[in-house]
């Protein structure tokens, strides 16, 4: 691993006798795409808040280029910021947005000129100088806001839930932009969000926050497949929850409602009797008997969604319900409510929830 | 009126079904406005016209500019002026002392009792003008009253002997700026609430100082409001006679309480003259309330 | 950050300073009639005065009667313009604000010469029309605030979308002003309607000019005359504005907050 460009080291903050933030820790490299996600009120936030200057540490230091910012006022820092409600100046035109931060540096009005449409460039809305914000839609506006952080070259681009205000059109092709723009400058993001599905699209890294800690930093591949805790599994993407009860420890039997399955190697120090949950992907369950899935349940197909391209089957196994998808294809007409079924999975792909 | 209702005629003929509806429903929705606008007709438009059209006129009828000109004389002008002062000042000072009292009260980190404290009794104090302000003034700062008296006795400062007076140019001033800041502060408040703490924090991560952010987002952000309310307090104050007269009687000599007068009693021995004096006053404050449209638009514009 | 809250408290400390002094002052004043000591002896004169007594009355009645006619005028207009007529609203918006320019003295000039006892609408040949032209005066006054209040109720509760369900449901017009429109803009128009109030009790200029025997000349009236007492109805008519607010106050804690859509 490279030297860490920003380091965030033991950081706490309580306001008053609430803690919002404890004991969090995170090393970005340079040039790193590191994601926050949590539901609201997990502390995510108030860390983007104290990287940006605007909340003071109670504890802990933030470190940006081997050097300590922890005390560093916002206006000191150099770190471009762009906020879920546009916060674009509505006296300013476009292009003074855009130039704002280089005029406040004392720039030269004719290099202002030149960056801010270096920038509009960037952002692909060169013929929107001379407009005001309130003549553009959101997603332009964010893109103006987007150019704004980035012009003056800031170490650090700080994203608080920039997609949030968005419709889901736009926020799909803005998040993507604003990651090739990244990849493309190269510069060191945070970006803050309470989606999933955004952080998993976009991040080099992402952060799962949850009650001011961080249950898990990982990369996207890590944290779906591979999630440390039972809030992480929940938290990040669609996942079926079976209650289990471990049988035999030794040879890794656990039964499901009357039903046996295998998990050798995944109880690591479960006791017989001890109750468990088990997790599956509905992606990683089959309906039928499949090739190379080495385990089965049966039970009884409860309900059918047809969503178009997949249809969504829930199928109850004693008291659990688990939701998977099937392809749709035209030839084979879709399950029916009542029908026996029996699910397929392999047992590697069994997340085992602590 | 035709042309509204030839194009509800074209609609109600591309649309055959409800046709019959809608002829049901025309004269119903035209009848609830129709009060309103008989009312607004003879009672604020006609009236004003009659005036208007009267400073045009001499007693025979006949188009003259002589009412106009009449205006002229120094009595008049005097009365015009020492109004368009105490309105100007009162609305200056009424706008900073309201704009400094609502940027406390919203920015200045005071609890946040005193700012639902400030708003209501500036809902009070925007509307307690007229008479009994004068009374309560002349009770504060008369000869008698009671800011007069402890100034006198316990500072040793006879504010009569400096030559201040309740019943001049800056008694009334004074006096006027006891609703002047209150209206301020009811109106400009809002646009201070407007400004968004994200401009603020934008400013600053772009390496803006707090000065730099006041000089290149606050002032511009508000300027129009402000003044669009500064015009409107302006306004506000040029129209009032009820304050200065119970105040002064006649001592001072303000437009309202001239035309007061030659309403009463044709002190300028002609009656003309006194549709002129209207005259003024409305294009006065006319072209106040034109430029508070339009500041106001612009305001607006921006803080949507 | 502490230099700022420093300043606030300074800019509050004297804001609050130039508004209670007069009022303390006036209080004060109020009740040195009798030599030596405090006492309320002038509240008992005002109020004891039979002149107090009538013209207030007068004052109020004709306040009551302001608030109906404004009430009739506006609410079927905003209703209306809400629901069917939206195109007239710049027009109507500029005719409301129109008594704020134009100033009271103008309009009750106006009035004089055209509706006097010889012209075609001889309102001021009788004494009912006279007191009628200063309802309609005041029903001007108060129409900005009238109408600006009635119109964010009606914005405030959507009444497209109201009107519609209630005709869906099989509503007539009678059912749908009378049961659905009027008990949800009702706290809109009682504000509406205590402001008026609050405009209407002392006002001076259009009564004095019509010559009516109402409280806002009967002060001034007093004012020219006596010492103390009108220390004590400045008092009485801020407590009466006062209370006036309060209650517009008190009710907007009432008024249905269904910010469903901006406009």
């Amino acid at each position: 691993m490279a030297e860490p460009f920003l380091s965030i080291q033991h950081v706490r903050k309580s306001f008053g006798a609430t803690t919002v933030v404890e004991d969090f820790n995170l090393d970005v490299e340079p040039g790193e795409f590191v994601s926050f996600l949590g539901p609201s009120g997990c502390g995510k936030t108030t860390v983007l808040r104290m990287v940006a200057g605007f909340e003071e540490p109670s504890a802990g230091k933030i470190v940006v280029g081997g050097k300590d910012i922890t005390r560093l006022k916002p206006n000191q820092r150099n770190v471009g910021m762009v906020f879920q409600a546009y916060a674009l100046f509505p006296n300013l035109t476009v292009a003074q947005n855009i130039g704002f931060g280089l005029k406040v540096a004392g720039m030269a009005k004719a290099n202002i000129d030149a960056r801010v449409a270096e920038m509009l460039d960037i952002i692909k809305l060169p013929q929107m100088a001379d407009r005001y914000p309130y003549q553009l839609s959101g997603g332009q506006q964010q893109r103006i806001a987007l150019a704004r952080a980035i012009a003056p070259k800031p170490k650090l681009l700080l994203l608080d839930e920039p997609l949030s205000a968005l419709d889901a059109k736009v926020r799909v092709s803005l998040r993507e932009e604003i990651r090739s723009i990244q990849k493309k400058l190269g510069i060191t993001t945070i970006f803050v969000t309470h989606d999933q599905e955004e952080a998993l699209s976009i991040s080099d890294r992402i952060a799962v926050m949850y009650g001011g800690k961080a249950e898990q930093v990982g990369t996207p591949f890590e944290i779906y497949n591979r999630p440390a805790t039972k809030f992480v599994a929940n938290f990040v993407g669609t996942l079926n929850v079976l209650e289990g009860k471990v049988t035999d420890a030794a040879a890794g039997t656990v039964q499901v409602n009357t039903q046996e399955v295998s998990l050798k190697g995944k109880l690591n120090g479960s006791k017989s009797g001890d109750m468990l949950s088990l997790a599956l992907r509905p992606e990683a369950i089959s309906l039928g008997r499949q090739p190379g899935r080495d385990s089965s349940l049966s039970g009884e197909i409860s309900e059918v969604h047809f969503l178009g391209s997949v249809i969504r089957v829930r199928v109850g196994i004693g008291g659990n319900t688990v939701s998977l998808d099937t392809f749709n294809s035209p030839a084979t007409p879709p399950p029916a409510v009542g029908e026996k079924a029996e699910i397929s999975f392999s047992s590697s792909d069994m997340l085992v929830l602590h | 009126m035709t042309d509204l209702s030839l194009s509800d005629h074209a609609v109600a003929g591309k649309t055959a079904p409800p046709s019959e509806a809608r002829a049901l429903r025309l004269p119903t929705q035209w009848l609830g406005v129709a009060p309103f606008f008989i009312f607004a007709i003879m009672f604020l438009i006609l009236p004003t016209l009659y005036l208007m059209l009267g400073a045009f006129q001499n007693d025979a009828g006949e188009f003259t500019f002589e009412n106009i000109a009449a205006l002229a004389q120094p009595s008049i002008v005097a009365a015009y002026w020492i109004s368009l002062k105490v309105s100007l000042s009162s609305a200056l000072i009424g706008a900073f002392a309201g704009l400094a009292i609502a940027i406390a009260i919203v920015r200045g980190g005071l609890p946040e009792w005193i700012r639902s404290a400030t708003l209501t009794f500036s809902g009070v104090a925007s509307n307690f003008a007229g008479v009994p302000l004068a009374f309560a003034f002349l009770a504060t700062l008369g000869r008698l009253g009671l800011a007069t008296v402890l100034l006198n006795t316990v500072f040793g400062l006879n504010i009569y002997a400096h030559g201040f007076n309740i019943l001049s140019f800056w008694g009334l001033t004074l006096t006027y700026v006891y609703f002047q800041i209150p209206l301020m502060v009811v109106i400009i408040t809002p646009a201070i609430d407007g400004l968004k703490k994200e401009w603020g924090e934008a400013a600053a991560t772009l390496g803006a100082t707090q000065a730099q952010y006041w000089r290149m987002v606050v002032i511009p952000v508000i300027w129009p409001s402000f003044l669009g309310t500064v015009i409107l307090l302006f306004a506000n104050a040029f129209g009032a006679i009820a304050t200065a007269y119970a105040l002064t009687g006649s001592s001072l000599n303000i437009v309202p309480i001239l035309l007061y007068a030659q309403i009463r009693g044709d002190v300028l021995h002609n009656a003309h003259l006194g549709y002129a004096i209207a005259f003024g006053m409305i294009v006065i404050t006319g072209l106040a309330n034109v430029f508070y449209i339009w500041f106001r638009t612009r305001s607006e514009r921006w803080l949507k | 950050m502490k230099s700022g809250k420093f300043w606030a408290w300074v800019v509050f400390a004297l804001g609050a300073a130039y508004f209670f002094i007069p009022l303390i002052a006036t209080v004060e004043f109020s009740m040195r009639m009798r030599r030596g000591a405090y006492s309320f002896d002038a509240y008992q004169i005002v109020l004891g005065d039979p002149r107090f007594q009538a013209t207030f009355g007068y004052s109020v009645l004709a306040a009551v009667f302001t608030i109906i006619l404004g009430v009739l005028i506006v609410v079927p207009a905003a209703y209306w313009i809400r629901l069917r007529l939206p195109q007239l609203r710049p027009i109507v918006e500029f005719i409301t604000l129109l008594p704020l320019v134009i100033p009271a003295i103008v309009i009750v000039f106006g009035y004089i010469r055209m509706y006097g006892s010889n012209s075609p609408l001889p309102f001021l040949a009788t004494d009912m029309g006279t007191n009628a032209l200063l309802v309609i005066g005041y029903a001007m006054l108060a129409l900005p605030y009238m109408y600006r209040a009635v119109d964010t109720g009606l914005r405030t509760i959507d009444v497209r979308t109201l009107t519609e369900a209630a005709q869906i449901l099989g509503a007539g017009w009678g059912t749908i002003i009378g049961r659905v429109i009027l008990p949800n803009v009702l706290i809109a128009v009682l504000s509406g309607a205590f402001l008026t109030f609050a405009i209407v009790i002392g006002e001076f200029t259009m009564a004095s000019l019509l010559n009516r025997p109402a409280f806002g000349p009967y002060l001034q009236n007093v004012g020219a005359n006596r010492a103390y007492e009108p220390a004590a109805l400045a008092i009485i008519a801020f407590a009466i504005t006062w209370g006036c607010m309060s209650l517009i106050q008190i009710l907007s804690r009432f008024a249905p907050r269904s910010a469903n859509r901006p406009n």
